[in-house]
């Protein structure tokens, strides 16, 4: 692998950069590989790289219908948090918040890690409590969290709407220092680009179509390539994980709805920090490129157009509004859709499935973006010894049914609200 | 946006209503003894097809009733509604 470092930039600057190699091959698929993953977006990927990393697999073969980095891990808002009260997911995502630390020296690929907060306004005393209570829960997991007064988010971030009269006044903020951002696209690449150079194979517009199951047993998958033999399979496709596991004789507590986001006109710097609406769903960044970045709700109800509804984005705006009304004065430059995988406690399942050599990773709800390297790392753990490692002891498929739900916040798929 | 026909009030914007899941979910009856497992399948488990799905809709901003919708999942087409005791 090429590395790339400030003397390959001088050196290929020489060649007007005609000469830099690509960054992963395009391989033919073999017949057979120990494990095949489907779905290249950012668990995919991160799955292969630890798997021939750390458990020195590298006969993979990483299957993609459409190409790196087009779904959902192009399609998120960026945002990097492990702000969470109960310790399996607290202790989860701090991992992962270890891992995006060093990852940009890790994968030798700038993935432009930002940690500059993320901030969570209360717009009551109540809501303070609450917050209270999930700060001192993040710091007895090692987390790290400050409560914010009125007067301090003044000088944070002051063109929100301190007065009275607004509809929900600005009490406090619970903040996560070392949450932020990273470039998306990037954490794909870089992880693409790190599995290639350990010998994976990334086979991109390669649809699965079937597999290949006996006595229990995985044997192989059935492509639109043809079809290859393997002992194990991880599944990382996030909004079809139904219909792939449907494949499989399986259902599962998933539900797949559409969640959208946008982008305004960019403008200079404005905002410094992530900052989420406490009396909504609404939360926003500002790219380095100034545009402001933006998402909340669901459309809330099922979907696989990886497009969205203009009644939900009018919705998500005016939470927007309401905490800064100079948004309202911003052009909109581009909205879309990506499908998640909403789980019915609405947190993950990294696990081993009743089939053997078939797991599962799915049930990210909105947030999978942030878990990319840690739920890479624990399900490479998972595939290869068989068995999840203590970190996603908790995601299991079966708590739905032993009642150990992990219902951080009641969110979910809502479907027993209606 | 979606145009919903109610069939009660007739067709309304998609603004007007509130969604309410899989419409094939039902409760199990009072008092008969279950598995857990039948328990779990209606709390937790849900169709989530590509395509032709049956969800229930509530027209909460209008005459605030329960209906049954069949509507495409990838292209939001709306086939046919119809009244909770009605068939799809």
């Amino acid at each position: 692998m090429q590395k790339y470092s400030i003397f390959s930039l001088i050196k290929n600057s020489f060649s007007n950069h005609q000469n830099w190699e690509p960054a992963w091959r395009d391989p033919e698929l073999k017949k057979e590989y120990d494990v095949v993953i489907v779905g290249g977006g950012g668990h995919g990927l991160a799955t292969a790289y630890y798997l021939a990393k750390e458990h020195k697999i590298t006969n993979v073969a990483i299957l993609e219908k459409g190409w790196i980095g087009g779904g959902n891990v192009g399609r998120n808002t960026t945002i990097l948090r492990s702000n969470y009260m109960w310790d399996a997911n607290g202790l989860f995502y701090e991992y992962g918040m270890k891992l995006w630390e060093n990852l940009s020296q890790e994968l030798n690929y700038n993935v432009m890690y930002s940690p500059r907060g993320v901030i969570n306004l209360a717009h009551s005393d109540a809501q303070l409590n609450v917050f209270a209570r999930r700060g001192n829960s993040m710091r007895l997991n090692g987390i790290d969290a400050i409560m914010l007064s009125k007067e301090e988010l003044i000088t944070k971030i002051p063109f929100a709407d301190f007065s009275n009269s607004a509809r929900f006044p600005i009490f406090g903020a619970l903040m996560q220092p070392k949450g932020g951002t990273a470039r998306h696209d990037a954490v794909a690449w870089g992880y693409a680009r790190g599995a290639d150079n350990l010998g994976v194979d990334i086979i991109q517009h390669c649809e699965v179509t079937g597999f290949d199951v006996q006595n229990g047993k995985i044997i192989g998958v059935q492509t639109s390539r043809g079809n290859i033999k393997t002992k194990k399979i991880g599944l990382c496709v996030a909004g079809n994980t139904s219909l792939l596991a449907s494949k499989l004789n399986m259902k599962l507590p998933i539900e797949s709805h559409v969640l959208q986001a946008c982008v305004s006109e960019p403008v200079k710097p404005f905002l410094d920090h992530v900052v989420t609406f406490g009396a909504g769903h609404f939360y926003c960044s500002q790219s380095d490129k100034g545009e402001m970045v933006m998402g909340g709700d669901l459309d809330g109800y099922n979907s696989y157009a990886q497009r969205g509804n203009l009644p939900t984005l009018q919705h998500v705006l005016s939470e927007g509004v309401a905490m800064f009304p100079n948004l309202s004065r911003l052009k909109m430059l581009r909205t879309w859709g990506g499908i998640m995988d909403m789980s019915m406690d609405g947190s993950p399942i990294i696990d081993k499935t009743h089939i053997e050599g078939v797991y599962l990773n799915c049930g990210w709800c909105y947030g999978g973006f942030k878990a990319t390297p840690v739920s890479g790392w624990t399900f490479a753990y998972t595939i290869a010894q068989d068995h999840p490692h203590e970190l996603n002891s908790k995601f299991r498929l079966n708590r739905f049914h032993t009642g150990h739900l992990i219902d951080e916040k009641g969110v979910g798929t809502k479907t027993w609200i209606g | 946006m979606l145009e919903i026909k109610c069939p009660y009030c007739g067709k309304r914007s998609q603004n007007e209503f509130s969604y309410g899941g899989d419409a094939k979910i039902k409760r199990p009856e009072l008092g008969k003894e279950i598995s857990d497992k039948e328990w779990d399948n209606f709390v937790y488990y849900r169709d989530n097809p590509k395509g032709k799905h049956s969800e229930l809709w509530h027209h909460i901003s209008g005459c605030r009733q329960w209906f049954k919708v069949s509507r495409d999942t990838a292209s939001h087409e709306i086939f046919k509604t119809a009244k909770l005791d009605e068939d799809l």
